[in-house]
């Protein structure tokens, strides 16, 4: 079995790996970045569209190209790439503290990569019908939005022509755009919520701008057709339960399934790090660090970010504190953060005093002229006012080390982050 | 065979429908110098009953002695270790508790003991409270106590059925799919049966294992006229990271119609809830509905009140095919001459299959086929490494003889590319095929990530064209245009 060490291992070249990993070779450390598909960029490759890069380069490109920024910033470093190669086990618990990763590819055999840090950026996946419990028929037909999106974009194929849409997150949004340039009618999108999950500017152009119906607080409650998808049965929700009086069928032959992405952190519970239940991702400190000493998480393996501009800004702080840690810089100390009022959880869930960051969160309310307060042990110590909250959108806050000069912090102080 | 030509083969027996029960009797018959021929209207074989349902090898208690399916059940059961051997198929004696939740079940689990230790199940005990919770600590704090049948299994029932009918091939058997039977007439000590494509196939038995359609291939053959209704069951399957995962399959306390709704650790580590029991009129009805599905949920946490829906990777129904008086129908036709009826095979089916195949292998005798042993009879199939079974340093060496090893398509349930190459050559040639046989696709992202792979790996291996890439046969295809 081939063994290699590196000073630290990232695993996923997506969006975080890619921007983690390019980060830590930066600083002058060893690293290895372990991707199972061929190409490096993830998910970023089959999305075509633009709208990336905005605020990482200040410039609008594609998904494939905002992949290929990062690709070559990786390639120009000393990064060791290792593409179509799979990390099955994760060991963590080692007598050296070394973390042992093995890595399954065709070319190398089982690898053993040893390192003294690890960043977990495997990304998500999406919820699918059986997390959705959509009763019917098993018939050929139901893909998930992005299985879709790889099929046409990549593979050239088109898996139906008479096709409905389940929840409106952004895949499904930019899906029923591209089904439709490519010839299928697309009948509706149906979403669960009384508003939109997916982002506004979505909204507009991959919908309006078609005229493709949007049905909100509407399920699909039935699957119908025995070889292939022939109809779904779409019901108005009625106190959350679904009204047969009221519902309708749509025929078609494909429904495609936006409902929703899940951190995929199997690998991450194998090594022992503890989940945020509020996320399905790592509970993580200031440095982005796991609850396992060595062991950090970035991207949307960490929780589902709406851009991937973002997961690369999170993804580049993480790398940098994955060079601290190795030089042993760690936090003189860390102060808690806890989600508020209204707020469904914020990351990570530490702030350094010292090198205060940014921090990311969702609401768990739909506003306008909303407030988002922060509360250090009770005490009011930053408002910001924000134009509009949605439980889809994520927000976030930036700390500066000249509000936080100011705050009266304790050994056990806790800052709570709310919004209404 | 005796005729290699493609459009009538001659056998000594033929059996209709490559279920559990099809596949045993033809396991068990080419032991044997017999040309036999194993005919399913599906594409590949367990597509229909024994694709779906619970997976249990039962422990012995839930029938009296005086039904023909309680004696193959004992004896079916006993078959299993050996046939795991010869069989290479994922097998494990996890043992069955049934949980009493008020004294009332009591009274039933005094019954199903004495049932059991009638019936010769080995090793079932009468469990106090303390008892059951010791064995399953994530019990409902209401179990007042139960049975524990150690003796009883999981299985992969379709996985089981692959290793069966791969051993009947390798032994002489042939096996026809997409043989729908259509009609069949009866000349000179001979059946020529008619598939509804065109293919003939001359026999001199005819062995019904047809499942859910054994009434309809009985009355094409002249045989009894019965019923088959089709039960439905509905499951769902839980994530194998859930916290709900028992030790040993928990049944509640049986009610008249069924065993309950169960849930069930199932050999390959995820977790099995349901089944429900409606009786429909549709056999190709399988489909899922949300008050059944409602109920699974309900009455699994009765068990297990660590049954969350959130752990719910995907539902799917089953149909068990009933008969009139619920026993197995298993016997020489009165009516039509050299024909057996292998009928209402429903729980305790998978079980009793292996003593199916011997108990017809008998029939067979009784009705006149000369039986005498192959000399070269081999019981053992080869194994196929799964990546997911061995350590780094074998997989390591796996790596070394075939490349594709180390290639994993199917991250939830890691499967590589040389396991599906695998399936593919031995003709699971649909999204489903595969699925069965490797187990890519099944797993907590029910195919998002590696679809499009197999759909290639398809394409590749086989030279269909995307058009032709089906889920499970035809009317099933699931590319429709390319750009």
């Amino acid at each position: 079995m081939k063994e290699l060490h590196y000073d630290v291992l990232v695993i996923g070249a997506g969006a975080g790996g890619l921007a983690a990993a390019a980060e830590v070779a930066k600083h002058d450390a060893t690293c290895a970045l372990v991707e199972r598909e061929s190409h490096l960029g993830g998910i970023l490759i089959q999305c075509i569209h633009n709208g990336f890069g905005l605020e990482e380069y200040k410039e609008e490109l594609t998904g494939p190209e905002f992949a290929e920024r990062l690709a070559v910033e990786v390639r120009n470093s000393a990064v060791d790439v290792y593409t179509d190669t799979t990390v099955t086990q994760l060991e963590t618990e080692t007598d050296d503290g070394l973390k042992i990763a093995y890595c399954f590819s065709a070319v190398y055999g089982v690898i053993r990569i040893s390192a003294r840090a690890v960043v977990l950026a495997m990304g998500c996946r999406e919820r699918n019908r059986g997390n959705i419990r959509t009763p019917g028929t098993r018939p050929a037909g139901v893909y998930t939005a992005g299985l879709a999106q790889r099929l046409v974009n990549i593979e050239g194929y088109i898996p139906g022509k008479d096709v409905v849409i389940v929840g409106s997150g952004d895949i499904g949004l930019i899906m029923a755009r591209r089904m439709t340039w490519v010839g299928a009618t697309v009948h509706a999108v149906i979403e669960i919520q009384p508003y939109p999950s997916g982002l506004t500017r979505n909204i507009v152009q991959c919908l309006n701008d078609f005229d493709i119906p949007l049905y909100l607080s509407h399920v699909v409650s039935r699957i119908e057709g025995r070889d292939r998808v022939e109809k779904v049965r779409v019901s108005p929700l009625d106190n959350g339960i679904p009204d047969e009086d009221n519902s309708f069928d749509i025929p078609c032959d494909t429904l495609l399934l936006s409902v929703g992405l899940v951190p995929e952190n199997e690998l991450s519970k194998e090594a022992g790090v503890d989940i945020n239940p509020q996320t399905n991702g790592a509970l993580v400190d200031s440095t982005m660090m796991t609850s396992v000493d060595g062991v950090f998480s970035c991207g949307n393996v960490l929780h589902v970010h709406d851009l991937a501009d973002w997961v690369a800004e999170e993804a580049r702080r993480t790398g940098r504190y994955a060079v601290q840690y190795l030089r042993n810089k760690r936090p003189n100390r860390q102060v808690r953060i806890k989600a508020g009022a209204n707020v469904r959880y914020i990351n990570p869930t530490m702030f350094d005093p010292d090198n205060p960051d940014k921090l990311y969160f969702r609401s768990l309310i739909v506003k306008n002229q909303a407030k988002l307060h922060l509360k250090l042990d009770h005490n009011p110590v930053k408002e910001v006012k924000m134009s509009h909250i949605q439980p889809s959108e994520m927000l976030h806050v930036n700390l500066k080390p000249k509000d936080v000069a100011s705050w009266n912090i304790m050994k056990d102080s806790v800052l709570e982050v709310s919004v209404e | 065979m005796a005729s290699t030509d493609r459009s009538t083969a001659r056998a000594d027996v033929a059996i209709i429908g490559a279920g559990l029960s099809g596949s045993c009797i033809a396991r068990q018959l080419s032991a044997y110098e017999l040309d036999t021929v194993l005919l399913e209207k599906e594409c590949d074989v367990s597509l229909g009953v024994s694709r779906a349902n619970s997976g249990i090898v039962h422990g012995g208690f839930h029938h009296n002695l005086k039904y023909l399916k309680s004696r193959l059940e004992i004896r079916g059961n006993l078959m299993y270790d050996r046939l795991q051997r010869e069989l290479d198929f994922p097998f494990k004696r996890c043992g069955i508790l049934v949980v009493a939740l008020n004294d009332e079940e009591m009274k039933y689990i005094d019954h199903l003991y004495t049932q059991g230790l009638e019936n010769g199940a080995i090793g079932i005990e009468m469990c106090s409270r303390e008892r059951m919770f010791e064995l399953e600590p994530k019990l409902n704090s209401d179990c007042v106590g139960g049975l524990h049948a150690p003796g009883g299994g999981v299985l992969e029932p379709y996985r089981f059925v692959f290793s069966v009918v791969e051993s009947a091939k390798k032994n002489g058997v042939e096996v026809l799919t997409k043989f729908e039977v259509e009609r069949a007439e009866r000349a000179n000590e001979h059946y020529t049966i008619h598939a509804a494509d065109g293919r003939t196939v001359e026999a001199r038995y005819v062995v019904n294992a047809a499942g859910l359609y054994a009434d309809r291939v009985s009355s094409i053959f002249g045989a009894e006229e019965f019923t088959i209704t089709p039960r439905k069951g509905e499951y769902y399957l839980l994530d194998r990271a859930t916290q709900a995962g028992p030790q040993r399959v928990l049944f509640p306390v049986p009610t008249k119609v069924s065993k309950g709704m169960l849930v069930i650790p199932t050999v390959e580590g995820t977790v099995l809830i349901g089944p429900t029991a409606e009786e429909i009129e549709d056999k190709e009805d399988l489909s899922t509905n949300a008050d059944q599905l409602a109920q699974i949920l309900d009455q699994a946490r009765k068990m297990v009140p660590k049954v969350s829906q959130t752990d719910v990777i995907t539902a799917f129904s089953g149909l068990r095919p009933a008969s009139g008086d619920g026993d197995f129908y298993i016997d020489i036709s009165k009516k039509a001459p050299n024909f057996i009826q292998v009928a209402g095979i429903q729980s305790p089916g998978l079980t009793a299959a292996p003593a199916i195949g011997e108990y017809v292998k008998d029939l067979l005798k009784k009705a006149g086929c000369s039986l005498s042993e192959k000399s070269d009879y081999d019981p053992f199939i080869s194994k196929l490494p799964r990546i997911r079974d061995v350590s780094p340093y074998e997989a390591d060496a796996l790596v070394a003889s075939n490349p594709a090893y180390g290639n994993v398509v199917c991250r939830c349930e890691e499967i590589s590319e040389a396991e599906i190459v695998e399936a593919i050559k031995r003709g699971h040639a649909t999204l489903d095929g595969v699925k069965y046989f490797t187990r890519a696709g099944m797993g907590r992202c029910q195919g998002g990530f590696c679809s499009y792979k197999i759909m290639k790996l398809l394409m590749r291996e086989t030279g269909m064209s995307y058009r032709e890439i089906q889920k499970r046969g035809a009317g099933t295809e699931l590319l429709q245009d390319a750009l």
